[in-house]
């Protein structure tokens, strides 16, 4: 610190050092004890609000590289603080951290173990109902009845497979 | 069901006698498990949390193993009963300290419990006294396919189960037994056994799981490692390890014994006479000296059909226990008077030793 900034109110040595983003712009404000006590600006719950828009402000790559999960609203930062995940999804939305975590984490990096066969095929079949639906009314709505019979027996036959398998 | 028939119905913890817990007295298998398309317990909103206790609560008790069972919300639990199930390994720490829309469900003999809503949305666990992990394993395996019937797992081929945290991804299985090793902890081995054990995936903790001390020379050991490994692998795993830490534990007694037969008999001798005796006892100081009445027994010092009767006492002598059996009405103060008593109470009867035996350990 050669050069020390002066409190931008009286020119005392600086010691309170103040960022806010404000639409889209940064603002620095620097001040000296008192007057940033004088300001509110040591209160501690406003603070630490401070302090975050400082560490934010200053680490601008951390922020645009911040990956989101679009189905939670989870972000990397909450997992950083957290040290857990929002929902399943998150692990292939932040699957570009987690991939290099697990190799020091675990004994591998691929499942070997136990899977839920009953609970996937469930899902697939359901998957596929679902998509047959969607077929099955535009193609009403086009008016492409061959198309919409077929869809038609299919559903029934997924219907049919469903039932066989989950009994209630 | 309520709390107090819990404590008092025979259980898998407290009530199962056989020489065969000598060493390992239970072990444990919990998966942790989450439905597809919700989001993990601490992040998911009030309103979905209850959605997601529902579905779960459902589905565990429809499967014959929870029938008859304690099913309770955390909410209507006073601090006093979240206690207790911790201190009987039911419910962890984490979940007694759960915001509302976490519960357990709990079998009559305590062999199963389930949270729902702990770290995720379902936490099964299935306890079985003395070494017996891969019978543990087998029912847990059953038990989560039979609610897999109605319940989507949120599951990736790769990563396998999905878990909030990155640590039980893959199996979501956690294995482990707890141990009682009063001569590795006698002759200073510990240590050396935790820094090996370490070095080959498991961890170990102590009675009441992290940061717990270990208390009555008990220890947990369990695998690290959930991705990577099949379930029959880590718990083969695992049982070579236990296996192992069991013949470390037979030779320190038997060094013990042939070293100073008389240095260990006065300590079983001496733990006798103090628990019967004492008017004031912490619980570190009673754990330790029920360990060494249960390390006399294993040397046939005591009956063998003693045993289950230490390791009911190691759970009640713990706080939670010691206030319910006194129906609430002390101040912690008073807790060690209260330790003492019931301890004198319990070795006025006790089976006096038999020095005479010759102790060769049970082999």
């Amino acid at each position: 610190m050669a050069n020390p900034l002066k409190c931008d109110l009286c020119s005392k040595p600086a010691t309170v050092h103040l960022t806010q983003i404000v639409n889209n712009k940064v603002h620095k404000v620097d001040l000296c004890e008192s007057c940033a006590q004088a300001k509110g600006v040591t209160d501690p719950s406003g603070f630490s609000l401070a302090d975050l828009l400082l560490k934010a402000s200053l680490n601008p790559e951390e922020t645009a590289g911040g990956m989101r999960c679009e189905n939670c609203g989870f972000t990397q930062n909450d997992f950083k603080k957290h040290g857990r995940f929002g929902c399943p999804l998150c692990y292939e939305a932040f699957r570009s951290i987690v991939e290099p975590m697990l190799e020091s984490m675990h004994n591998g990096t691929a499942h070997t173990g136990k899977v839920p066969h009953r609970a996937l095929e469930r899902k697939s079949l359901y998957d596929r109902l679902t998509k047959l639906e969607l077929d099955l009314n535009e193609a009403i709505k086009s008016e492409r009845y061959e198309d919409a019979a077929r869809a038609r027996d299919e559903i029934s036959q997924v219907k049919q497979a469903f039932n066989a398998k989950i009994p209630d | 069901m309520t709390i107090s028939s819990l404590i008092d119905t025979p259980s898998e913890l407290t009530d199962s006698t056989s020489s065969k817990s000598a060493i390992v007295l239970m072990t444990r298998v919990r998966l942790a498990r989450n439905l597809a398309g919700f989001s993990f317990p601490g992040w998911a909103k009030a309103a979905q949390r209850e959605e997601i206790l529902g579905i779960c609560r459902a589905a565990v008790t429809a499967t014959p193993q929870l029938k008859r069972c304690f099913n309770v919300t955390i909410g209507e639990l006073t601090e006093l009963e979240k206690q207790i199930l911790v201190e009987r390994h039911l419910i962890s720490r984490e979940l007694s300290g759960a915001k509302a829309g976490a519960a357990v469900v709990i079998s009559k003999d305590q062999a199963f419990s389930v949270m729902m809503n702990e770290e995720d949305h379902l936490r099964i666990q299935v306890l079985r006294a003395g070494f017996q992990l891969k019978k543990a394993w087998n029912a847990i395996d059953d038990f989560d396919s039979a609610i897999e019937g109605s319940l989507d797992f949120a599951f990736s081929p790769t990563l396998g189960y999905l878990t909030a945290c990155p640590t039980n991804l893959g199996t979501g299985m956690r294995a482990s037994a707890m141990m009682h090793l009063p001569a590795l902890m006698i002759s200073n081995q510990m240590e050396k056994v935790v820094r090996a054990v370490n070095q080959l995936g498991m961890v170990v903790r102590g009675l009441f799981g992290e940061g717990s001390d270990a208390s009555g020379s008990i220890f947990q050991i369990s695998n690290q490692t959930t991705l990577g490994e099949s379930e029959d692998e880590i718990i083969k795993r695992l049982s070579s390890v236990l296996q192992s830490i069991v013949e470390h534990e037979m030779n320190a007694r038997a060094k013990l014994l042939e070293a100073d037969a008389g240095k260990l008999l006065d300590k079983v001798g001496r733990a006798y006479g103090i628990l019967q005796n004492s008017h004031l006892l912490s619980s570190n100081e009673a754990m330790n000296l029920l360990s060494l009445i249960r390390l006399g027994i294993d040397l046939g010092v005591f009956p063998d059909g003693n045993r289950s009767v230490i390791d009911r006492l190691f759970i009640e002598a713990q706080p939670g226990h010691l206030q319910h059996a006194r129906k609430g009405q002390f101040e912690p103060s008073q807790r060690d008077v209260l330790r003492a008593e019931r301890l004198r109470s319990e070795f006025a009867n006790f089976a006096r030793p038999d020095f005479n035996l010759t102790p060769n350990g049970k082999n």
